[in-house]
């Protein structure tokens, strides 16, 4: 069983995927969908198998499959999970699925934009080849292959934000290029140093990385190198100051773009931290930990502090994400198993919340055709399901004991207090400001009055409460409400619907519950039973500490 | 007496291949009918290009590789395996061009060429030719003399011979830079201005040869190596190797000797730019790298810190400048001009005792450059507007929609050229880097990677307009290319997939190539 090539397959069938569906004739668009859901879940079917082939007592890299690719460069076709790539491949496996029966009705009408064609084929095939993408750079262990992944990502998303983002979908699609191209350029630099260095020490250049992190690096060397990757990981993660093209990004992308950009891309800068910075260069770890850690402080309460401040409900989602980057950096950062155990399960646990609440905003933007909060009110009296998702995931994101993310972001606590207890104390002011901007959101849109583009409930239609305001009355509210938007903030004014726009909120589908059904399951489950993820994660984390020479 | 040079006519043979053809062509143009004179031109010109290319892989296949190449006329030809391996790429892009010159399917005057280069621009005579579909044949002969010209730029083992190359190579390209049929003063212009700043460089190569041999006593590569060795840092050896890299500089279009590449590439022919773009670029680095690392490797410190700095400066103005471009031929140019100095970081990759990578990834380099680079000009000729072809960025607006397989061929280019991986412009830039850190040039790598990053917004901005930009209400049309046009977008897009993902084989013969004799 463990001798199949599990991680070849799960770059291989969405690959092909990707051919079959974009090949599709135009007549045929809709069967793409139900193509590219065959593909994602056959994926996810491979992962789980993997999993179970996978001995948590083992070696630590397993399903390891190794061909030469470019013998003149030393480069090979390798690849191999350990325990923490093992549980993101699991990650992708579950969200990809989940994205593309959240996106099911994508190619049919974009967010803000009606007129323009968007073939559904090509939307699809982008999401599968990103899929590809993102098993490669989590089961590379060969650098200059991680590499090749890591870049080639980029593409595939680049198109999802361009061709079926938002309004500003062109602006943020060039910003998030050219963002990741600085980072993955300047860590293509530091890639060529490593081989240059394993040539020197070696008498023959590598890039496999279980030889690379046996090299014993001048610490002055080191520096240089760290820094090189460390500034693509901290662009991907994305750390403060090098954060600013994640809001836009996530904004403009379509959900299903989003849901991915943050839940996995992003993942890959924090992975790169674990598995190549401190492994390959541990001294300068240990010597830029502090200035890491001060970013990732500054990130949890700056973020977070951002994130109470919008009014674009996207964006909002976007700046939490970097405020929980910041926890995750922290975890890993402190260099002590729990916390770095703790920050892997976040990784896990971060895309499952976030991408819930992505997932159940979009259903609420699909509804109301607006992103702003201030356009939404009263939605829970007439789609309390949405509002109950809504509010899972919004706990889970703030970590509300009982939901996953509770016992992640304990244990990178936890974990970190005893060797940074004055990070840690700091951080810990995220978490009360988590509840905030969590809270804020829910309040604002689910409860009080219906207003914006939530029309209020037709006579005897719901349940009308007592002390809801007659239909006379709040369609007047509503209308004041337009006219201050319209006033205060005259760039809002396009995405505004009009009072005569306000619609019915219909509940969710039986499509939609099927789409968040697996992710609230799996919130609740890796909240009051997460150890089968803490057994695959343990090992790995230890090893890659005892690479750093930190013994706790 | 004068003892006759011993000429190895095998070592010869790609250049007699070429230069024969050439010959063949001026008397067709004398000799054969009208009618006839266009397929009978692009069968020559194709044979001798082809020839020449297959020559080459014979020479290499065959001949026994004792000594890595052999030298022959007297000293003056070095035909070693770098020079094979550039000559093929020389012939092999050239032969791509010539399919590119001979497409009569895209312009509705059946050609790319004016038909009477003679005529005054803008005169009735003039207006009358736009719209004849009488061809003009002169630029298959003039091709093959610059081809042969380059050919044997990439293995002069002499300074003079490497002089007359240059010569060779250069004037037929002033003529047939003027010959577009379409904005006829802009492409007189160019090559009004090609030709004298042409001449400027020549002049400096020339003196720079002087004082060269002023010095050393010998225009013999070899030889000046040893004599150079011998002397130490000799004012008159500097001076002269200084301006002997201006010259070779100019044509490989290196900033800041530049200022010719955009109005040039701009103004001529699209075919011609393609042709310029790939094949010139090539020669002038084979030219570069044969009078560095053979006349002068010893001395690698007089010219290494001239070529680092030098490099900078083009990678940034290249980047830099090619932002504010709106028409696509002269962004192609900054894009050309920044790439020469990412060429510049391969060639720096030169060890003390003449090992490195250097050379072996500078010529893997020029390779893909060249081949991705005429691909994204042949696509230019197929977008076009009834003035010809729609060069202005805004012009390409929304093309996905109207063409997508145009659309993705461009793309696939653009990322190349950008050097994403899985493309052949990575696997390049790639090695280039790698030599160059190799030698300790990280800092230089550094601004690489950077000028790297800000072309990539050039690149970016034009599959922006194409893909997501709603089409322009009154857009370009797009050509539906001839047999010609399809087999080079053919060649050159699998080409520029192919050694991004497999680049191995390629690489290999890059390595094994490697080395220069005399």
């Amino acid at each position: 069983m463990s001798d199949f090539p599990f991680l070849v397959a799960m770059i291989a069938v969405p690959a092909v995927g990707a051919a079959v569906v974009a090949a599709l004739p135009r007549a045929r668009d809709a069967l793409a969908r139900q193509v590219a859901l065959g593909v994602g879940l056959l994926v996810l079917l491979l992962a789980v198998l993997a999993a179970v082939a996978f001995d948590t007592g083992g070696e630590r890299f397993q399903l390891t499959t190794s061909v030469a690719w470019i013998p003149d460069f030393g480069v090979d076709f390798a690849l191999g999970v350990d325990g923490i790539a093992l549980v993101m491949l699991l990650l992708i496996g579950v969200l990809v699925p989940v994205v593309i029966g959240a996106s099911w009705e994508e190619g049919a009408r974009g967010p803000g934009e009606g007129a323009e064609e968007r073939p559904m084929r090509y939307f699809f095939a982008w999401l599968l080849l990103l899929e590809a993408c993102m098993v490669g750079v989590f089961a590379a262990t060969d650098v200059f292959l991680f590499y090749v992944f890591f870049e080639a990502m980029l593409v595939p998303m680049y198109f999802l934000i361009g061709s079926f983002g938002g309004p500003r979908r062109q602006y943020a699609a060039v910003k998030f290029f050219l963002y990741s191209l600085v980072g993955g350029l300047v860590m293509l630099a530091a890639v060529i140093g490593l081989y240059v260095v394993s040539s020197s020490e070696l008498g023959e250049g590598t890039f496999a990385f279980d030889a690379l992190r046996q090299l014993d690096i001048d610490p002055g060397v080191q520096k240089l190198l760290f820094l090189g990757f460390f500034v693509a990981f901290a662009i991907k993660a994305p750390l403060v100051p090098l954060h600013t093209w994640l809001p836009d990004s996530a904004a403009e992308a379509p959900i299903g773009g989003a849901v991915l950009l943050v839940g996995v891309l992003d993942k890959v800068g924090t992975f790169g931290f674990l598995r190549y910075c401190l492994p390959l260069f541990p001294d300068a770890s240990r010597f830029f930990a502090p200035l890491v850690l001060t970013l990732a402080v500054i990130g949890v309460l700056y973020a977070a502090l951002l994130a109470m401040g919008q009014s674009d409900m996207k964006r909002l989602v976007a700046y939490t994400s970097i405020s929980h980057f910041g926890f995750i950096a922290l975890g890993i950062f402190a260099f002590t198993t729990e916390a770095a155990t703790g920050a892997v399960l976040y990784m896990v646990n971060h895309g499952l919340a976030t991408g819930l609440l992505f997932v159940v905003v979009g259903m609420l933007i699909a509804r109301g055709g607006s992103r702003q909060i201030g356009d939404y009110g009263g939605v829970a009296a007439q789609a309390p399901k949405l509002a109950g998702v809504f509010l899972l995931a919004g706990l889970a994101s703030l970590a509300l004991p009982g939901t996953n993310s509770f016992v992640s972001e304990f244990l990178v606590l936890i974990g970190a207090f005893p060797e940074r207890p004055v990070f840690t104390i700091l951080a810990t002011a995220g978490i009360v400001l988590a509840a905030l901007y969590i809270l804020l959101m829910y309040q604002r849109t689910m409860h009080g009055p219906a207003r914006g583009v939530v029309a209020p409930p037709a006579g005897g239609g719901g349940p009308v409460d007592g002390g809801l305001p007659t239909a006379g009355e709040a369609e007047g509210a509503g209308e004041v409400t337009d006219a201050g938007e319209v006033a205060g903030a005259g760039a809002t004014a396009v995405l505004t619907a009009p009072a005569a726009t306000a619609r019915r909120f219909p509940d969710l589908s039986a499509r939609e519950l099927a789409v968040v059904a697996p992710l609230a399951v799996l919130i609740v489950v890796l909240g009051v039973q997460p150890q089968f993820l803490l057994d695959i994660i343990e090992p790995a984390v230890t090893a890659t500490l005892s690479d750093l020479g930190a013994t706790r | 007496m004068i003892e006759a040079p011993d000429l190895s006519l095998a070592a010869l043979a790609p250049l007699l291949f070429v230069f024969g053809a050439a010959c063949v062509g001026v008397l067709v143009e004398a000799f054969a009918p009208r009618e006839v004179r266009h397929p009978v031109q692009v069968a020559v010109a194709l044979v001798g290009t082809v020839g020449g290319f297959a020559a080459t892989l014979v020479l290499a296949g065959t001949r026994d590789l004792e000594a890595g190449g052999e030298v022959t006329a007297a000293w003056a030809l070095a035909v070693d395996d770098a020079g094979l391996f550039l000559q093929a790429t020389v012939a092999g892009l050239a032969t791509l061009a010539v399919l590119l010159f001979a497409e009569r399917g895209l312009d509705p005057a059946r050609s790319a060429f004016v038909a009477s280069a003679a005529v005054p621009a803008g005169s009735p005579r003039d207006r009358e030719l736009v719209t004849s579909t009488r061809v003009q044949t002169e630029v298959y002969p003039l091709a093959l003399f610059a081809v042969g010209g380059m050919m044997l730029f990439v293995t002069a083992n002499d300074l003079l011979i490497m002089f007359v190359a240059l010569e060779v190579l250069s004037l037929p390209l002033y003529l047939i830079s003027g010959l577009a049929r379409r904005r006829r003063l802009l492409s007189q212009e160019a090559a009004v201005k090609y030709f004298l700043l042409g001449a400027f460089a020549s002049a400096f190569f020339l003196y720079g040869l002087a004082l060269v041999y002023g010095a050393t006593g010998t225009v013999r590569l070899g030889e000046i190596r040893t004599a150079v060795a011998g002397e130490g840092d000799d004012v008159l050896v500097v001076l002269g190797l200084a301006l002997l890299i201006v010259g070779l500089l100019f044509k490989a279009s290196v900033a800041p000797f530049h200022s010719w590449t955009p109005d040039v590439y701009q103004g001529a022919p699209t075919p011609v730019t393609a042709f310029m773009a790939a094949c010139t670029k090539v020669a002038a680095f084979g030219a570069i790298l044969r009078l560095l690392y053979v006349g002068f490797g010893t001395e690698e410190w007089t010219w290494r810190p001239l070529i680092y700095g030098v490099a900078i400066v083009s990678m940034v103005v290249g980047a830099v400048l090619g932002l504010t471009q709106t028409d696509l031929k002269r962004m192609l140019a900054y894009s050309s001009i920044a790439h020469a100095g990412f060429l510049l970081t391969g060639v720096l990759g030169l060890g003390a005792a003449g090992d490195g990578s250097g050379l072996a990834a500078t010529m893997f380099y020029l390779l893909t450059y060249g081949l991705t680079t005429l691909g994204a000009f042949a696509v230019l000729t197929l977008v076009r507007d009834g003035d010809g072809e729609a060069g202005h960025l805004s012009q390409w607006a929304g093309l996905a929609s109207r063409s997508p397989l145009t659309a993705a061929v461009m793309g696939l280019f653009l990322l190349a050229l950008a050097g994403i991986p899985l493309t052949a412009g990575f696997t390049g830039k790639f090695a280039v880097f790698r030599a160059a850190i190799e030698q300790g040039a990280w800092p230089l790598v550094l601004v690489a990677v950077l000028a790297s990053a800000v072309a990539a917004f050039f690149y970016l901005r034009v599959i922006v307009l194409m893909y997501f930009s709603p089409p322009a209400a009154d857009g370009p049309t797009v050509g539906v290319p001839g047999v010609p046009t399809t087999l080079v977008l053919a060649v050159t897009a699998a080409a520029t997939l192919a050694l991004g993902i497999v680049p191995g084989a390629v690489l290999d013969l890059a390595e094994e190539a490697a080395r220069f004799v005399g």
